[in-house]
């Protein structure tokens, strides 16, 4: 079924033409997704790429590979059940800060509890783009967009001390400018063998005027710049994020230990569900019926 | 010798009347009785009034009985709230421990036997069910031995001693109430049933069943009253075919879950209630768009909000139909009894990927949670189809141009390739696409893929085997009585009492509710001289439905009932004489 030839980037390159603004930050990410499931041996059938809505969720549509663009919020429950119904699969999900930390919170949080083998990608521009320019949970407090005129009154959100405290089992942060650190980042995230969250500084160059490329720049650290720093030392990781509030890129924490999700279930397939003869045996049936008897 | 018999037992919830009418029941139909229960419940886990009834027969049936023979109270509430559904040789078997009253205004008897105390002196009352069940068992003389190999299966792990302490107990009751018994009680002994071997199941257990025989692997699900039976039933059934339940955080995700499944090739499905359907709307529409096959169960309960969560209704309907913003295609299926709930699930599966639609398999409370003997369900009737899935064989192109997913097709219908497949890759988004699933908003496009889309229903409503059940006989009918799901068994026996009384009289049940079976239904509508619709709602959504789609605005009546309460027959009978006279 699958071809055994190895694949290059650009095999991931299909003959759509993103609709981004030039300049936006999405596009690194683009690149970076088709440089590492190259990297990691990928063939365009085994990898699928689930996204949600917003700009950064047509992403799905611009990757030579398996791609679904669902409903706003949900990229991850899709994802995971992509994920049960074929393990085999490679799948990736991805999205904008909108997406996974307002409307897609709730399954942001479970999934990372659930640990299914899949990486999440979240493009962190921190504002809404496609809607033209509101809050977002991670806009800073006082930010001015069009549905906050006066400056955000509320709290900024930290996705990545909130993944550490809820139980993922990988967390990173990277800038789209970044190319080679994001892949490296990304083939690290398809390789662990869980869930894996990677918040990606992916800057709107439209409506934030704020965080913008040289923002970045000017304020993040690389935590291979901090002398010793362990991403299985957990309390670490949370002291980190606080001191440098938030803004570093690298693996922040990773479990190697505890096993996925599909490797903890009672009796789940060796081979891909998706593979299974879906017939019940005669015998096995009549078993079934005795019990209600 | 009665020719059936209705017996309740009552008390607090969480003091055990669930297991004191499972455990009788379980008894009965091993003598081969046909049962049919339903459980009165709050939605708490500690106090509150509970019942169930449980009606006995030789013969099949299907509706809760309209009166009581047989009363076991365990609180005077239960005396207070049940005894008026007690006829005039009934009999009253309450706890002496609460000092019973006999209501004034009742013929009924009424004994006092000491549960509690018989059950204390055994080792603990708890065992206060047990001794009912034996007090019962003398007014229908009924031999105790009966209960031996069902008091095993229950207390069997809990070694020998409880066996036969539990057995005791249920003894001591017999004796008890044989001394006390005065007169005769031969109206209320049943003739001895056949001692056939049959199911003894709720709806949502006939529903499991139904979706493990259609090859399901995942089902992904958040608790709800009244579906979570069948989580509880796949949880332990899934993993021995390599699957299994995922208990999700909420229903939106179950359903986008169930659907990123069933595009990863599998069958995969989620069951709620109303509360949870209204949050899985965008994600029905999502099934709709993009062709994803989706099975969803809705056992309707009491709404609007959060409603009366452990009580019958059947108000969703028009949710069921219609919910969902923009058009989809879809199908909502409506069992009336566990046997079609079994066999309409294997088809809600096949119908939704050969259709590559959302499919709603609807039920009601009293079908999902009411337990009922069930005819032996023949398996191989069962048949997997799964329409035009592809898993491999697609011809490599050397351009990147993706595989036509959304190829238009004469029916509609596009080859629907899984990932992972060689030469299949092509995109899939809820954003109107072209044929490989690209967006596009070219009005030309627009219109030529929801045509495409459309044409799917035109055939879907001849795709359901029986979509109405008829029982019509009359080629002119003084009535007509329609309804949907659970009701089918109390008009079945409203009929007979009307037909006894000179009427003729057809029933229809709606099976296939969307897309409705208009040719199906306008014969008899048009040949019967008076039409009502029996629903479980407030507005008489079906008689909405029907009207709509097969016109009759003025001849269409409604019998309706909102209070939480499934109808009895003699509901129906009242209803329908007040219509006609």
């Amino acid at each position: 079924m699958a071809t055994t030839a190895t694949a290059t980037f650009k095999d991931f390159r299909n003959n759509v033409k993103p609709n981004w603004c030039p300049g936006c930050g999405d596009f690194s990410v683009q690149a970076a997704i088709q440089r590492a499931a190259a990297n990691v041996g990928l063939t365009p059938e085994k990898l699928a790429v689930i996204s949600g809505i917003g700009c950064s969720g047509r992403i799905s549509g611009y990757i030579n590979s398996y791609g679904l663009h669902g409903i706003h919020g949900r990229a991850l429950p899709i994802a995971q059940g992509v994920k049960m119904a074929n393990k085999d699969l490679t799948v990736i999900a991805s999205g904008g800060d909108g997406d996974g930390f307002a409307i897609g919170m709730g399954h942001t949080i479970h999934a990372m509890r659930r640990n299914i083998d899949i990486t999440y990608i979240v493009m962190d521009n921190q504002i809404y783009g496609l809607t033209k320019g509101q809050t977002s949970p991670r806009s800073a407090a006082g930010f001015k967009t069009k549905s906050t005129p006066l400056g955000s009154i509320e709290q900024t959100l930290s996705p990545m001390q909130l993944a550490v405290t809820t139980g993922a089992t990988f967390v990173a942060q990277s800038f789209s400018t970044d190319l080679k650190d994001l892949t490296a980042i990304i083939e690290a995230g398809i390789n662990h063998k869980g869930f894996s969250l990677i918040n990606v500084f992916s800057p709107c160059v439209t409506y934030n005027k704020v965080n913008t490329y040289d923002w970045f720049k000017e304020n993040l650290t690389k935590l291979s710049t901090i002398e010793g720093y362990d991403p299985a030392d957990r309390q670490a990781a949370m002291n980190t994020l606080m001191q440098h509030d938030d803004l570093v890129t690298g693996i922040i924490y990773q479990d190697t230990d505890r096993p996925s999700y599909q490797d903890l279930v009672e009796g789940y397939g060796q081979a891909p569900l998706s593979e299974a003869e879906l017939n019940l045996s005669e015998e096995a049936f009549g078993e079934l019926v005795k019990e209600f008897m | 010798m009665a020719e059936q018999l209705s017996w309740k037992v009552g008390g607090q919830q969480g003091e055990g009347i669930e297991s004191t009418g499972e455990i009788f029941s379980m008894a009965l139909n091993r003598l081969g009785y046909y049962l049919y229960g339903y459980r009165h419940f709050s939605s708490r886990i500690k106090g509150g009034h509970t019942n169930n009834k449980i009606r006995v027969s030789t013969k099949k049936v299907s509706a809760v009985a309209d009166d009581l023979d047989i009363l076991v109270a365990f609180d005077q509430e239960t005396i207070d709230v049940n005894y008026h559904e007690l006829h005039a040789n009934g009999i009253i078997i309450a706890d002496a421990k609460f000092n019973p009253l006999k209501p004034e205004d009742t013929e009924a008897a009424f004994y006092d036997v000491p549960f509690t105390e018989l059950a204390t002196e055994l080792g603990t009352s708890l065992m206060k069910n047990m001794v009912a069940v034996g007090a019962t068992c003398a007014v229908i003389n009924l031999d105790v031995s009966v209960f031996l190999g069902v008091v095993e299966e229950i207390f069997g792990r809990k070694g020998e001693t409880v066996v036969q302490k539990n057995m005791e107990a249920i003894q001591q009751g017999y004796n008890y109430m044989k001394e006390q018994l005065e007169g005769g009680t031969s109206h209320l002994q049943l003739p001895p049933a056949d001692g056939q071997k049959r199911m003894f199941m709720i709806g949502n257990d006939a529903i499991a069943l139904g979706a493990l025989a259609a090859g399901v692997r995942l089902m992904a699900a958040y608790p709800i009253t009244p579906a979570s039976e069948i989580m509880e039933y796949l949880i332990k059934k899934l993993p021995k075919v390599g699957g299994t339940v995922i208990q999700t955080e909420d229903e939106i995700a179950a359903a986008t879950m169930a659907i990123g499944a069933n595009y990863g090739g599998i069958r995969s499905f989620t069951a709620s209630a109303g509360p949870g359907l209204s949050l899985m709307m965008e994600a029905i529409g999502l099934s709709g768009m993009t062709e994803i096959p989706l099975v969803v169960v809705d056992t309707q309960r009491g709404g609007p909000s959060t409603g009366l969560p452990t009580k019958q209704e059947q108000s969703d309907l028009m949710a069921m139909i219609y919910g969902t913003h923009g058009e989809i295609p879809k199908v909502v299926i409506a069992p009336g009894t566990a046997e079609e709930g079994f066999y309409d699930t294997v088809e809600a599966f096949n119908i939704a990927e050969e259709y590559q639609v959302p499919v709603i398999l609807l039920s009601d409370l009293q079908l999902s949670l009411g337990k009922h003997t069930v005819e032996p369900l023949d398996y191989s009737k069962v048949e997997i189809r799964r329409g035009k899935l592809v898993k491999d064989g697609i011809e490599p192109r050397e351009d990147k141009s993706y595989f036509k997913r959304y190829e238009v097709t004469e029916d509609g219908i596009s080859p629907r390739v899984i990932p992972g497949v060689s030469g299949g890759i092509h995109h899939v988004t809820g954003v109107e696409h072209d044929e490989t699933g690209k967006p596009s908003e070219s009005p030309a496009n627009r219109k030529a893929q929801m045509d495409k889309r459309m044409r799917k229903i035109d055939q879907l409503s001849n795709v359901f085997p029986n979509p109405v059940y008829k029982n019509a006989e009359h080629e002119n009918a003084d009535l007509l009585l329609i309804g949907f799901n659970s009701t089918g068994g109390a008009i079945e026996e409203a009929m007979k009492r009307l037909e006894a009384d000179g009427l003729k009289v057809n029933h229809a049940r709606i099976r296939l509710v969307h897309p409705f079976p208009t040719e199906e239904i306008v014969p008899l509508i048009q040949s019967a001289k008076n039409v009502a619709v029996v629903e479980n709602n407030a507005t008489g959504q079906l008689a909405s439905i029907i009207k709509m789609n097969a016109g009759f605005p003025q001849k269409i009546k409604s019998i309706l009932k909102y209070d939480g309460n499934p109808f009895q027959p003699h509901h129906i009978v009242e209803s329908s004489k007040e219509l006609i006279y």
